[in-house]
């Protein structure tokens, strides 16, 4: 098949639509890409029932496993598998080693950031971001000032969201530094993709994601407080009916850690004991998926219940470590994003491997002005946002739309950005019995103990609504797995 | 072990033992109301219900269709079935790094099959069916359970609220049906008394176990003994406590603090009792006060759990 097509092919791809935009598995002339063609030989040799019932055996296996997260905004309890994409998203060797190194700069710098801004200031006195920016931030966290941080790691987890644009390059749209979730559908993804195509994967040579929870237990081990060898971690989840209740037990099980609730929890003298059959034990490291605003009731909002009273205290006694640190959000507010390129060049004293996406700040009368008279081209986001909440997508909106955000943008600048409406990368997705493009970005996960520590792929993220945009599983959104090369 | 965490394994295993019990009711009542003998359809109804505690909203209302419908599928009734599947999934869920993966599948199918609308609606041709598929469901949950997860302290605290729950329902079942037992109407023909016989033994799945040790020659006392005394046999009472007993000797040796002498006297006494006392000293004494003491004393030992695993105060733990 040296042109990659077959009569088989044709019927399935059928009018698959190729324009500007990316396509992950086909060139513009049409032609299959190289690292796509085995997949593609595949398929089509496959009988047209036996991809449909490929999938329901995917399904199914989604939903007694119980994989499956809870939609805000719709009736309670309402649980739904996390859609999924059959074909794998595939990323060459070289692909990665660009984006491994390009991750492991900009968090290198981020981290270096949160340290500076959080002691001396360095880069506010040298004026690289303006001072206003990074106080006004709704993330920054004052607490935090002066705080001693166990081996000065603030960002122990993060997910960064890339996106591949028209030339092919990948961006980094977001990083996501505060809770970033995801991952385990990145390890169920995978599972359950060596049990649907187990000889196609054989022949792929794909490199091994599964050990994350072990490096995430070794980074978190690696972050315990001086003197305790053999420390007690603990993942911290706000409980059953948070939507990534799922993930919190999948990998509390998979490290073999205990998952506790703000109330198992109690602090003395600062120090914090989770409460057991067998009395109270003490705890060192907590992993933290409740959000900063959550996890102290004396500290942050007075009004919770998820967090446990004395954990900051406790935390800045160097009693016990939490992981990530609170106040990072200050680093993924959109804002602030769009000076990381600066902070890459200010600390590390390097260019960044991965840009960023053009960004418009709308406190700078310059930008806004560009901005307001072309709201039906560009996104505007909110800057302290995420989760695809609180945008407007220019080309998609109604004029009603565009004005109430041009007034909310009016009345508070600081609070939004804009960036022009991505063309970003599509691939093909099963969608009924045909194979049609679809929009999808890339969320690594990136561990920072010793060292920097990224496992080859992450999540891919799909835009499963013909022509939509947005990729977040809140929104209607799926996932594919991602098959980085040897 | 955390004790939200011990807490919660103890009420899912409680939970689904509740669940098989009121399948189990159901089906036998359900069974026994085709022979019609002296008992009529609405007194075999209003037995079961006090058999099963006396829940609200489930007295006799005409229609046995309707009512077993409910009893199985009104999730807002706190004694119907799908209720007490739904909480025993919810605290599966709340520990689902506790168990195994294979036990949180094998539930959550079962939990799908009872939320499955098309199986509620086949409920009234295929009853028996459907009853005989659930405690199917229960069964291949407890053997996952036993074969599937590490026997330490959690296993323990399944294995404690599997037998106090039991132990509890068989006590106030007896409690029900004993004056039944022993005040039969003389008219009552011996075919009808056998069937009632065989009904209350079937509640427990004994009527097997107790041909095996006393022939099919069914009389009150002899099922009374042996539903009562048996310590070989996993549904009679002196099994269970037995089985309590030995889970609380296993959550002390994983813990090691704070012996627990209450509640090892608490249970050790009624072991005894149950172990020392005969049926006819039963039988000829007060039996229903015999059977009202097994509840109250397992209500006693629940507290004393609670009191010692999970709503400890924190002054008393750190004195320690």
């Amino acid at each position: 098949m040296s042109t990659g097509h077959s009569v088989e092919l044709d019927s399935l791809f059928g009018d698959y639509p190729l324009d500007q935009a990316f396509d992950e598995m086909r060139q513009g002339s049409g032609d299959v890409r190289a690292q796509y063609r085995a997949l593609a030989e595949t398929l089509a040799s496959l009988p047209p029932d036996e991809l449909q019932r490929r999938k329901q055996s995917a399904d199914l296996s989604f939903l007694t496993q119980g994989i499956t997260f809870t939609v805000y905004g719709r009736e309670e309890g309402t649980e739904r598998i996390f859609p999924y994409d059959l074909l794998p998203r595939i990323v060459t060797a070289e692909e990665w080693d660009r984006i491994e190194r390009g991750l492991t700069q900009r968090i290198t710098a981020l981290n270096l950031f949160l340290r500076d801004v959080y002691s001396d200031g360095k880069i506010l006195n040298d004026r690289i971001i303006p001072r206003e920016l990074v106080y006004s931030c709704k993330h920054y966290r004052r607490p935090m000032r002066g705080l001693q941080v166990p081996r000065n790691v603030y960002i122990a987890v993060v997910g960064s969201d890339l996106l591949r644009l028209n030339n092919g390059e990948f961006v980094v749209l977001e990083d996501n530094l505060r809770v970033p979730s995801g991952v385990s559908y990145m390890l169920t993804n995978r599972r359950v993709m060596k049990r649907t195509f187990p000889a196609l994967f054989q022949s792929y040579g794909v490199r091994p994601i599964e050990h994350y929870p072990q490096v995430l237990l070794a980074t978190l081990r690696s972050l315990a407080p001086e003197g305790r060898p053999e420390p007690n971690i603990v993942l911290l989840t706000p409980g059953v009916f948070n939507s990534a209740y799922f993930e919190h037990t999948y990998l509390a099980r998979q490290m073999g850690i205990d998952l506790v609730e703000g109330r198992d929890l109690v602090t003395h003298d600062n120090i914090v004991y989770m409460r057991t059959t067998d009395g109270l034990k003490r705890v060192d490291v907590i992993y933290r998926r409740v959000d900063d605003d959550f996890s102290d009731p004396l500290i942050f909002r007075p009004d919770s219940s998820l967090g446990c009273a004395g954990l900051f205290n406790a935390y800045r006694a160097g009693n016990v470590t939490v992981a990530n640190a609170f106040g990072t959000g200050l680093a993924d507010d959109k804002a602030v994003y769009a000076y990381v390129p600066r902070m890459v060049r200010y600390y590390l004293n390097e260019d960044p491997i991965l840009p960023n996406v053009e960004t418009f700040l709308l406190s700078e009368e310059k930008d806004r002005r560009h901005v307001l008279s072309n709201l039906d081209k560009l996104v505007v986001k909110a800057v302290g946002e995420s989760g695809g909440y609180g945008m407007l997508i220019g080309p998609h909106s109604t004029a009603r739309q565009r004005e109430e955000f041009a007034r909310q943008i009016e009345a508070n600048p600081r609070n939004y950005i804009a960036q022009p409406t991505l063309d970003f990368s599509r691939a093909p997705c099963l969608i009924g019995d045909r194979l049609e493009p679809r929009h999808v970005d890339l969320r690594p996960y990136i561990l920072f103990g010793d060292k920097v520590n990224i496992v080859p792929g992450g999540l891919t993220r799909v835009a499963l609504e013909k022509g939509s945009l947005v990729v977040n599983s809140s929104q209607g959104g799926g996932s594919k797995d991602t098959w980085v090369l040897e | 072990m955390l004790s939200r965490v011990a807490d919660s394994l103890y009420w899912m295993s409680r939970y689904l033992e509740r669940a098989e019990n009121t399948v189990r009711q159901l089906d036998v009542t359900l069974s026994l109301m085709l022979d019609t003998g002296e008992v009529d359809l609405k007194a075999r109804w209003q037995r079961m219900i006090a058999a099963l505690g006396k829940p609200v909203g489930m007295d006799w209302n005409g229609s046995i269709e309707s009512m077993s419908k409910s009893l199985v599928y009104d999730s807002l009734s706190p004694a119907s079935v799908i209720y007490c599947l739904n909480g025993a999934r919810e605290n599966a869920r709340q520990v689902r790094e506790e168990i195994s993966t294979e036990m949180w599948q094998r539930l959550n199918r079962l939990y799908h099959q009872m939320h499955s609308l098309h199986t509620q609606s086949q409920f009234t041709a295929n009853t028996s069916d459907q009853l005989a598929s659930v405690i199917d469901g229960i069964y291949l949950f407890k053997g996952t359970t036993d074969t599937s997860m590490i026997h330490g302290q959690g296993w323990q605290f399944i294995r404690l609220g599997r037998y106090l729950e039991r132990a509890y329902s068989t006590a106030t079942l007896l409690e029900v049906y004993q004056p039944d037992l022993f005040e039969a109407p003389s008219s009552e023909s011996a075919g009808h008394l056998y069937l009632e016989l065989v009904g209350l033994l079937r509640c427990c799945t004994s009527f097997e176990a107790y041909c095996q040790v006393y022939t099919a020659d069914l009389s009150p006392d002899r099922i009374l003994e042996f539903l009562l005394l048996n310590r070989d046999f996993p549904h009679a009472i002196h099994y269970c406590v037995d089985g309590a007993h030995q889970a609380i000797e296993g959550i002390q040796q994983t813990g090691g603090r704070r012996p627990p002498e209450e509640l090892k006297a608490g249970i050790g006494k009624l072991s005894a009792m149950l172990r020392y006392t005969s049926i006819s000293e039963i039988i000829t004494g007060d039996t229903a006060g015999f059977l009202h003491t097994i509840r109250e004393q397992c209500l006693r030992i629940h507290e004393l759990i609670y009191r010692y695993y999970v709503h400890y105060s924190i002054q008393s733990a750190l004195a320690v």
